[in-house]
């Protein structure tokens, strides 16, 4: 309930807003609805929408799979974590739009390109999560495993994931909206194609209402992401947690 | 730090521990355990009494293989350990059917059920150990280190902190697991109750770097044993004690 009316005080702040500024500069929801319309008829909102979508979810996966991979080394082992480090802060600490230009220029204006940089902006942010998620791991059930033991494989799925799942939900969940915001630039810089890319359009040609259209329509999925495959994952993962009562 | 097996029998356990340390943290050597040196043979049950904090649990982290760094070795009968520690150890995301299947993946249908119904869990197959008392807890870590069949079973004051009619039951539940599937079984306690009920030799540690002091084997069969044998065994463990 709260969240609705939130929700529409909101969209009664962009009505104010939009008579106050003027619908060059903040034009108002119907306006943005129309475009959005018209842009689906033509089939371009969803061509670019599939293609950024693609986009985020490749590089997504890339650097949870190998973030995780590298925060569990890190975690775990002590010589790993001294080594890892440093390059840890520098890609910390390194502006996404650097990895971008710096891609784009050793990659060319690529599919691979923007990908991996997307990546890689990601990644020491799922390392650094899931490497605090490997340092609190209980070595009690790792000795219990290793007496009665556990195949190797069986004992990462069964007894170290659920003890990180906590740990690759937040990274995931930042990592979401953090890699689908990446994505963008990415393309704005350098793809003929994807929400990105008609952004830059919209800015050139300083048209407000399709920048909205755009960036509200996919705004929208990443929340339906979230809600509808995210948090029943979630739920689902920590079913064995005593419910409050 | 050497596991290779002496000539002799393939299912005898082996110790021989020479000397464990610790290092404290200011950087002193510590001795925990020094020449403990026992064996046991196929079937029997040993139990190891001695004063708390005299480095039991070293020992049986040794013997599991947890604990490489020592003088000596370990011979382990081949085959499966089973070990209940001083926690259930239980995961907890796991039902308890699923912690017993996922350590004994091979158990069938009709052993499992009988194994349940034998320390009272049939009713809590679908359990998450945060759902369990302490109690049901324990007995789940039980089942588990039967369910695999072992070879070895040890057992680390699998009864502590139970109250005393708990411990009992399980006591009882325990000695019947061990009789009907003999199997090679250390066990620590610091209840000599416990201790002189199911062993079938007692080894008595003294104070730590432990030592032990004494062997005793109990001939008479655990079910056989009536109030004044278990009166007449405490009395020789504390006669060896002074």
């Amino acid at each position: 309930m709260l969240r609705l009316l939130s929700l529409v005080a909101f969209f009664a702040a962009w009505l104010i807003g939009s008579a106050l500024a003027g619908p060059q500069m903040l034009p108002g929801p119907d306006a943005v609805a129309q475009v959005i319309v018209t842009e689906a008829r033509s089939g371009a909102l969803f061509l670019n929408l599939a293609v950024t979508l693609a986009r985020v979810v490749l590089a997504f996966a890339l650097a949870m799979a190998f973030g995780t991979a590298l925060g569990i080394a890190m975690g775990r082992m002590r010589a790993a974590d001294r080594v890892g480090d440093p390059w840890l802060l520098i890609l910390l600490n390194l502006p996404a739009l650097v990895v971008i230009v710096l891609a784009y220029i050793w990659g060319g204006l690529t599919e691979t390109a923007t990908i991996a940089a997307v990546a890689v902006n990601k990644l020491p942010n799922t390392v650094v999560t899931v490497r605090e998620g490997a340092r609190a791991l209980d070595p009690t059930l790792d000795e219990m495993a290793r007496v009665f033991a556990m195949p190797r494989w069986r004992a990462f799925r069964h007894v170290m994931l659920p003890q990180l799942f906590p740990y690759l939900a937040a990274a995931a969940r930042s990592g979401l909206s953090l890699v689908w915001k990446i994505v963008l630039v990415a393309e704005l810089l350098g793809r003929p194609n994807g929400v990105g890319f008609e952004i830059g359009i919209a800015f050139q040609l300083f048209d407000v209402t399709r920048l909205l259209a755009y960036a509200l329509t996919f705004t929208a999925l990443v929340l339906a992401i979230e809600t509808f495959l995210v948090q029943p994952l979630e739920r689902r993962a920590s079913r064995w947690r005593p419910r409050p009562a | 730090m050497n596991d290779a097996r002496p000539v002799g029998d393939p299912d005898l356990l082996d110790v021989r521990i020479a000397r464990k340390a610790f290092r404290s943290a200011s950087g002193a050597h510590a001795d925990v355990l020094h020449d403990v040196a026992f064996t046991l043979p196929h079937g029997e049950v040993g139990a190891f009494v001695g004063p708390s904090g005299c480095g039991k649990t070293t020992m049986l982290r040794i013997i599991a293989g947890l604990d490489r760094e020592f003088d000596g070795a370990v011979a382990r009968p081949a085959g499966a350990i089973g070990m209940v520690f001083q926690e259930p150890r239980l995961l907890p995301w796991r039902t308890v059917e699923d912690n017993i299947r996922l350590i004994a993946p091979a158990i069938e249908e009709t052993p499992l059920g009988a194994l349940l119904d034998t320390l009272g869990l049939a009713a809590h197959r679908a359990h998450f150990p945060g759902e369990l008392s302490l109690g049901l807890a324990r007995r789940v870590a039980l089942a588990r280190a039967f369910a695999v069949e072992p070879a070895l079973l040890i057992l680390d004051e699998p009864f502590a902190s139970l109250d005393r009619p708990l411990a009992v039951r399980l006591r009882d539940e325990l000695s019947l697991l061990v009789d009907r599937r003999p199997v090679t079984t250390l066990l620590v306690t610091h209840d000599l109750d416990e201790a002189v009920r199911l062993a079938d030799r007692l080894f008595l540690l003294s104070a730590r770097p432990a030592r032990i002091v004494a062997t005793m084997p109990v001939a008479q069969p655990r079910a056989m044993r009536g109030a004044a044998d278990i009166t007449a065994l405490k009395a020789a463990i504390a006669q060896q004690q002074q």
